[in-house]
């Protein structure tokens, strides 16, 4: 009888068979990889803010400190973002007409409040308490990157659950003194495993693992 | 009890429960609220299907690959003062039912109350509270309050509303305000009280009215008929060693009832070599909570309860209260005799109380013997009244009705309440009304009152409003507001200040006007002191030295006594009907909150529902059964109800719940129960005979949240009577199997630190739900509506398990408080595919909801079956007010996850990094769970077991002390204290005792 | 083949043949290949539609349940589990016969087995797909299904391998993918057949490309042997081993029914007993409607029934053992178990049980119903209702009255329920018949080795 398929189908049908497992593995994997993406996490992404705010001036240039502006972050879960009143301080001074400015005066004579959009963002179910990690000795900089050398801020870590886990199963690896947490320039020094050890000793660090540490 | 009849009561129990619904009429069901619930596709067209089911495919496939969304942050402008972003402020202010204030402190976060806590500093609150302030966040949110002047159904200002009211008045002013009535509930604010006099002032001819359901015009007669004057009676527990209540709930409800509790409740805590406990007789006309905990309960009809308070008296030795003569049946002069002599053992140390709705004679009957047993001014204290203005309801109402038909009056202003619901059958008070040419309602929400009046004007909630109210003992508080008006409601003080004609319109100005006068010299520090305190210290009414008129009482027995001899002859063709205002939704007045509705009722475990309560034994006579719709007439007036079958109820009474069956309500009591009030007349406002029933021979559904009534021989509540307790204390332990040794191929798990646990006193709790609520209002959990409660899906993480005993015309109910045990072997946790549930290091027993999937492995494999499942979108997430709602610190569960009670751990977390931070020990009782803060008796005690000085490791050592299913060797860290009663030893064996609830 | 074959005890033949006499390899391979290559018949059309209306019905009540949640369904607390479980049970345990026949009675050389381990395996595949979408649909969030495999997740945690439903996602994963190669590795040879037989032109090249190339030469075969023998005994185990994965899902609960050491090897037994009570269900039919009776003939009815009534006695074993240790126990709760079961709110259920799993099988003991095609299509009909009414029994009977009185309460189903449940009817029925009519459901190269002319040469060689 009449062949049907011409014999370079055998080698075809071999590739094709061969093929589709690897298809499916490359699949996974590159799942596996888009999932880690900075992309996927917003990790690089600059968000439009309406105002361009540069921490990179402001913490890194004049060297205001974190909580001039961040107020409640000793002493509450939310670390707080500054009300206009706050920029007003010194903006009713200095660039008192520049256009880029514009919303934050308006928003000081509307009592209308300044909309930014969110740049570490958690998901909603997770419970984050900033007042905690301060006394704990964590820096700042641990999670928000050098923020001092951000013209505009953008997230610094992945924030993904193992990142988080990470720290909370060795947090020995992450401490400093209490007196460094808001110093974002500040660098271990040479005996950096010991000092932590010590740290973690006084401090009574532990690792808190339980669901429910963040999780309610 | 024997073993035949134990037999025999579990037949008859299980008789109870299979009459639960087939699947074939849940069909039928009417349409009912059920927040997201409506499972049946409605309207579901075939493009709209196309969608659903794209969508649905495309959920499926893809619904966990999400992007985060980016997220807006917005900070204040200005920021208000000694406000933390993410730290809540708790404020200190006050709530009333009755007119009656209890104190509490809310919550507030950024500026929206999430959680009512009761207030230390307050005399009825001592810190708890009751389940109506629980759940009055729920109505402060509610999203189908008023929320514009309405006249004639028609949006309209407030200014408009001023602009017809004002020339009303004017016209009023040379008539001395003749055609000018005020019709309210009873009320205790020294402001109100101000703003009358300067009303009067300005209408010397105007009168103001007050009508409640529950008016408690019984006690004010009798105080009259005693005194010849109005005056207060309140009680003090923590004297009494011997009390009797005649009808009264007043565990649970009325003035005073959470303090009431807790004094009653410290007078029963037997612990070893402790052994004082006081002692509670219940002679009550139909079941109530206080009954629930009686050591002895005699449950009979109205008649013959009031001819047993007679010789109960006479036994006391009350003057012409003997005309009676021995009281009915052998069984009953036993009682009298026993009771009377334990209350002669006692005088001076015990306390007689009717109810608040009872009638005159059982009110001026408990007086006296008080008196005569010297309880006046030691347990029971007669003061001046509390009230502001105290009359007789029913009397007042009267007088406007007739007013009203004769055309007199011209104006008038209802302020809340909601008369043409609740007003007595025979006043037609609806009709009266009609002639009135202008009719303005204060109301909460759009009602039956403000349909017939010509202006409805929004009423704003308690915690909107500037106001003052005084507590059960007269104690002082204002009341301010933790929000502005939502809807922009008015309170009452600021239209009356209008009709007053005051230059001060808005709620503070008002009350600093009354307090200025007051306070004088100092004020702002002693304005500020109050505010922060939530009382005006030292305000209590003192006890008032009166004499009891002996002649005009015993002219009011004698003239009750001739008439009730006939009534005592049972007449089998009629019934007696008994009206009580219903336990959850009152007097209607919570008919829409959702979390009240939901919320089963003590001894039926009816949800969204009140019924025609019948006796086992009645009921049977009558061929009907739980869910039996029968017509009930009470001469010309006919009411269509259900059928409740209740063991305990006397036989030949029927009971009905008012507060239901509301015409005009929002979408949560829409088409909820029945309306009993067209059977309930002025003259028969308690109970009334004569009542006749017909099967109709249909059937409607009803929502009880448990099917299975007998314990089924299992040791679950564990109970016995104090000489048992006082002989072996450890009785508790030894029944049941008790813990095996813990058999594992691998060593336990080491809590070094703290380890949390629970210990639940049965012999202290009195049923009242209060937990109940307060679980849902810290958890944020849903309403899930009464369809979904009958398919067994209701979400409580707290329930109050209720088992009957004995026989069932006399059985003996006990109750348990079952939440999340947090077993150190839990068997929920190996079996969940993800791990999401889990053990953390303190031994709590997590829940995480964003991990789960929704297997329900771990509800089915729960002993306790304490675990509840999202079975359809339950949380309400469109609705945009009752997201202000929601407590910040505890995950809102959408669809598909599985919940249940985590020791709030959000309150946990909370003080842990506290103390952290403060780097100091946890100290006792730093941590209070939300059941356990708002219980009234202290029946919830939550601390660290591993510290041996904790309180509820103390507890744990007692010998009461055991835990439920332990021969499962799950290790349950919630556990509880078998209840103690004390019964009368003569009588401890009739009554029915400790043997029987061991049930074998 | 041929090797294997050699070793054909001679015991069969002592027995009536299991191929009518008077077929030559020629007219076996046009009956059966007929049953493909000829016109459809015309009572398929009703019969595929009517199926394929049942699948559509599926679909509808998925979306629905997509779009809603399972509270659709009558499940509530505390029966947190119900038609769903008990479908899911029902058909991986009518997914054991065509392994079993297929692998076991290949190794213990069971002629008999050839002529409907073909449809038996096709059955077996299907009933898998019909009972691995519910545990899928019964999650309360079904696009979180893949949770349950072990993936490297940024959330750094792992499912948890304590839990029987992770043993489950193995068990039956491992069990589908097996069943599928060792059915189509059978396949190859007819698939071959049918290729050089079909006159349509795109049939054609479809079959060509499923057979990949087969032509039967002698190495062909050879590897064809090789592949057969070791899938087989890859499949053995995991007859046993899926049944009793499956019921570790109860027996490792605690609840009063459930917690029971006796269910690994009592539901394997089930299992078994209702497969081949469904291979009958199909068997008979289809050997009516196409005319087979000489290739499915009264012998291998009898011997199925034989299985029946042997694996049927294990089970009535099981029921026995069920009740002697709740009374055994002295436990309070198994006996009250044991009490609900026979007097409690689902007594008819366990009653039709007794009567579907035991009453009827007793009647295989009698050789006169066994070699009735009729009576034993009744009796096995039984059978699956029993077997299904059986998982209902274990599951929601235990779980509607367990250990607090308080939660006790009653599941009734609602109309999703029956739809998901014939829904998959329809879908097992629709992928049935395609089967059916587009490969040959009897093996043809198995069978044309049954046939005495083969014997012979195998004889002489």
């Amino acid at each position: 009888m009449p062949q049907i398929f011409h014999h370079s189908t055998n080698t075809l049908a071999r590739v094709t068979i061969f093929g589709a497992a690897f298809l499916v593995a490359a699949a996974l994997g590159a799942a596996t990889l888009l999932d880690r993406s900075a992309y996927w996490t917003r990790q690089t992404e600059v968000l439009k803010q309406p105002v361009p705010f540069s921490h990179d001036h402001h913490v890194g240039g004049i060297g205001i400190d974190c909580r001039y502006c961040h107020t409640s972050v000793e002493n509450a879960a939310f670390a707080g973002i500054p009300p206009t009143a706050t920029c007003m301080n010194c903006h009713s001074q200095i660039w008192a007409d520049s256009p880029t400015l514009e919303p934050v005066r308006e928003s000081f004579r509307t009592g209308q409040p300044l909309r930014w959009a969110r740049v570490t963002d958690l998901p909603d179910f997770v419970y984050f308490d900033h007042s905690i990690h301060v006394a704990k000795g964590i820096g700042c900089v641990e999670c928000h990157g050098r923020i001092d050398r951000m013209p505009l801020t953008h997230m610094a870590s992945p924030l993904q659950m193992r990142w988080c886990l990470d720290c909370h199963r060795h947090p020995e690896k992450r401490l400093r003194p209490r007196a460094e947490v808001f110093n974002v320039k500040w660098e271990p020094p040479a005996n950096a495993e010991a000092m932590r050890a010590q740290l973690a000793e006084e401090y009574r660090v532990t690792s808190m693992t339980d669901c429910s540490t963040c999780h309610r | 009890m024997s073993e035949s009849d134990r037999t025999d009561a579990a037949r008859y129990w299980r008789g109870l429960e299979e009459r639960t619904p087939d699947a074939a009429l849940q069909a039928q069901l009417r349409p009912e609220f059920t927040p997201q619930a409506d499972v049946a596709p409605q309207g579901l067209d075939r493009r709209h299907f196309m969608q659903v089911m794209g969508a649905s495919f495309a959920l499926a496939g893809l619904g966990a690959c999400t992007r985060q969304p980016v997220e807006e942050l917005v900070p204040y402008a200005r920021p208000p003062e000694d406000l933390v972003p993410g730290r809540p402020l708790y404020f200190a202010t006050a709530l009333t039912l009755g007119g009656f204030a209890s104190g509490v402190l809310v919550e507030s976060h950024t500026g929206r109350p999430t959680k009512i806590e009761g207030n230390p500093e307050h005399p009825s609150s001592l810190g708890a509270t009751d389940r109506f302030a629980q759940a009055a966040l729920l109505d402060l949110y509610d999203p189908d309050r008023s929320r514009a002047v309405l006249h004639l159904q028609r949006i309209r200002s407030w200014e408009a509303f001023l602009q017809v009211l004002e020339p009303a008045l004017e016209a009023q002013v040379p008539l001395q305000g003749a055609g000018l009535r005020i019709l309210s509930g009873s009320s205790t604010s020294p402001t109100l009280a101000a703003q009358m006099q300067r009303i009067r002032a300005r209408f010397p001819q105007a009168r103001w009215h007050r009508y409640e359901t529950v008016s408690r015009d019984g006690l004010r007669s009798a105080t009259l008929a005693a005194f010849g004057r109005y005056v207060e009676v309140r009680y003090d527990f923590s004297q009494a060693d011997v009390v009797v209540a005649l009808d009264s709930d007043f565990l649970t409800t009325g003035p005073g009832c959470v303090r009431y509790a807790k004094d009653f409740m410290a007078r029963r805590r037997v612990r070893e070599g402790q052994y004082g406990m006081s002692r509670l007789y219940c002679i009550e006309s139909t079941p109530s909570a206080t009954g629930a905990v009686a050591d002895h309960r005699l449950s009979l009809p109205p008649a013959q309860q009031l001819a047993c308070a007679f010789a109960l008296a006479f036994e006391c030795g009350v003057h012409g209260t003997g005309v009676l003569g021995p009281a009915g049946a052998g069984d009953l002069e036993k009682w009298r005799q026993i009771i009377g002599l334990d209350l002669r053992e006692h005088a001076g140390r015990s306390i007689v109380i009717a109810g608040d709705e009872s009638p005159v004679e059982l009110q001026a009957l408990a007086l006296a013997m008080n008196q005569r047993l010297g309880n006046l001014g030691r347990s029971v204290i007669v003061s001046e009244p509390i009230e502001v203005e105290p009359t007789s309801h029913i009397g007042s109402l009267r007088d406007l009705v007739q007013d009203m038909r004769a055309g007199q009056v011209e104006l008038l202003l209802v302020l809340g309440g909601n008369p043409v619901y609740d007003a007595p059958a025979d006043l037609d008070f609806t009709a009266a009304m009609a002639k009135v040419p202008l009719r303005a309602h204060l109301a909460f929400a759009e009602d039956e009152t403000s349909e017939n009046c010509h202006w409805h004007l929004p009423l704003a909630h308690e915690l909107e409003t500037w106001s003052d109210a005084r507590a059960h003992d007269g104690t002082v508080s204002v009341m301010q507001p933790l929000i502005d008006p939502l809807f922009g409601g008015k309170s009452m003080h600021e239209l009356l200040a209008v009709v007053a004609g005051d230059k001060e319109r808005n709620g503070i100005d008002i009350v600093r006007r009354t307090w200025t006068e007051r306070l004088g010299a100092d004020f702002d520090t002693r304005w500020r002191r109050i505010l922060h305190d939530g009382v005006v210290a030292g305000s209590e009414e003192p006890l008032l030295p009166l004499e009891l008129q002996r002649d005009s009482l015993t002219q009011l027995f004698l003239g009750v006594a001739s008439d009730l001899a006939p009534r005592l002859e049972r007449r089998n063709d009629s019934l007696e009907v008994v009206f009580r205002v219903d336990p959850t939704v009152h007097d209607g007045r919570f008919a829409n909150n959702g979390w009240l509705q939901e919320l089963p009722k003590p001894w039926t475990r009816l949800t969204w529902d009140n019924a025609a309560l019948l006796a086992p034994a009645t009921a049977a006579r009558l061929g009907l059964a739980n869910e039996d719709m029968v017509e009930l007439e009470q001469g010309t007036r006919k009411v269509r109800a259900p059928v409740w079958v209740l063991p305990g109820q006397p036989e030949d009474v029927v009971t009905l719940h008012l507060g239901y069956g509301r015409r005009r309500v929002g979408r949560v009591g829409t088409g909820a129960g029945f309306d009993a009030h067209p059977l309930r007349t002025s003259a028969g406002l308690v109970h009334a005979s004569g009542l006749r029933l017909r099967p109709t021979g249909e059937q409607v559904k009803l929502a009880c949240t448990q099917l299975q009534h007998a314990m089924e021989g299992r040791h679950l509540v564990r109970e016995g009577s104090l000489s048992e307790f006082r002989d072996h204390p450890h009785f508790a332990q030894e029944m049941g199997h008790g813990v095996h040794a813990p058999t594992s191929l691998y060593p336990g798990f080491e809590y070094e630190g703290r380890a949390w646990g629970m210990v639940v006193d049965l012999g202290a709790c009195t049923g009242c739900n209060a937990c109940v609520v307060a679980c849902n209002a810290e958890n944020n959990i849903p309403v899930v509506g009464k369809a979904q409660v009958r398919k067994g899906r209701e979400m409580h993480w707290l329930r109050i398990d209720r088992y009957f005993e004995g026989s069932a015309e006399d059985p003996r109910v006990v109750q348990q408080p079952v939440m999340c045990m947090h077993c150190e072997n839990a068997p929920c946790e190996p079996v969940c595919p993800v791990g999401a549930t889990s053990h953390g290091k303190e031994g709590l027993n997590e829940m995480v909801y964003n991990r789960c999937v929704g297997t329900r492995y771990c509800a089915n494999n729960c002993p306790y079956k304490v675990r509840r499942f999202n079975f359809l979108q339950y949380a309400d997430q469109e609705t945009e007010v009752l997201k202000m709602l929601r407590n910040p610190d505890v995950t809102v569960r959408t669809r598909g996850v599985m919940e249940k009670c985590t020791y709030c751990v959000q309150r946990i977390n909370q003080t842990r990094i506290q103390i952290k931070k403060e780097d100091r020990p946890l100290r006792d009782g730093e941590i209070l769970t939300a059941c356990q803060q708002v219980c009234p008796s202290d029946a919830i005690i939550f601390g660290d077991i591993n510290d041996p000085n904790s309180k509820v490791a103390k507890l744990r050592q007692q010998p009461l002390h055991y835990g439920i299913l332990e021969e499962l060797n799950t290790r349950p860290r919630t556990t509880y204290l078998a209840r103690v009663t004390n019964p009368n030893p003569e009588r401890g064996a009739a009554a029915g005792h400790a043997g029987d609830v061991r049930g074998h | 083949m041929r090797e294997m074959c050699v070793a054909t005890e001679t015991r069969t033949t002592a027995d009536s043949p299991l191929v009518a006499p008077g077929h030559t390899t020629a007219t076996v391979t046009d009956k059966i290949a007929a049953v493909v290559l000829q016109s459809t018949p015309r009572w398929f059309y009703p019969a595929f539609g009517a199926s394929f209306g049942l699948l559509m019905l599926f679909m509808y009540a998925v979306t629905i349940l997509f779009a809603k949640g399972v509270g659709i369904w009558g499940v509530n607390n505390p029966a947190g589990w119900g038609f769903a479980i008990v479908n899911f049970v029902w058909w991986i345990g009518i997914g054991h016969a065509g392994t079993l026949i297929s692998a076991i009675l290949l190794l213990l050389r069971q002629k008999w087995r050839q002529s409907i381990n073909r449809f038996a395996e096709a059955m077996t595949l299907f009933a898998v797909a019909c009972a691995g979408i519910y545990p899928i649909l019964h999650l309360g969030r079904p696009w979180l299904a893949y949770w349950l495999f072990p993936y490297p997740a940024t959330t750094g945690v792992w499912p948890q391998f304590r839990s029987p439903l992770i043993w489950d996602v193995f068990a039956i994963s491992t069990y589908a993918l097996v069943s599928l190669m060792f059915w189509y590795v059978g396949l190859i040879p007819d698939l071959a057949t049918l290729r050089d037989r079909t006159q349509n032109r795109i049939a054609r090249v479809v079959y060509g490309m499923m057979a990949m190339g087969w032509r039967g030469s002698a190495a062909h075969w050879h590897n064809h042997d090789t592949a057969c023998i070791l899938l087989a005994a890859l499949a053995t185990p995991l007859v046993v081993s899926v049944h009793s994965v499956v019921s570790l899902d109860f027996a490792a609960g605690l609840i009063p029914g459930w917690h029971a050491t006796i269910f690994p090897p009592y539901f394997v037994a089930g299992a078994i007993f209702a497969g081949f009570a469904m291979v009958i269900t199909l068997a008979i039919p289809l050997r009516a409607a196409f005319g087979l009776h000489d290739f499915i003939t009264e012998r291998h009815v009898r011997n199925m029934a034989k299985v029946m009534l042997a694996t049927g006695l294990i089970v009535n074993y099981g029921y026995a053992i069920e009740i002697f240790i709740a009374w055994y126990s002295g436990n309070e709760y198994e006996q009250y178990m044991l009490t609900n079961r026979v007097l409690g709110p689902y007594r008819y259920i366990w009653y039709s049980l007794i009567l579907c799993n035991v009453v009827a099988t007793q009647f295989l003991w009698s050789a006169k119903v066994r070699s009735s095609a009729v009576a034993v299509w009744v009796v096995s009909m039984f059978i699956n209702v029993g077997m299904w009414l059986e998982r209902f029994v274990i599951v929601v009977t235990s779980l509607t009255r367990d250990f607090m009185p308080s939660a006790w309460g009653m599941y009734y189903p609602t109309r999703f329920d029956y739809f998901t449940f014939f829904g998959t009817i329809g879908l097992f029925l629709s992928l049935m018949f395609l089967f059916v009519r587009l490969l040959p459901m009897i093996s043809i190269f198995e069978i044309r080795t049954l046939l005495p002319k083969a014997r012979a040469k195998e004889k002489s060689a």
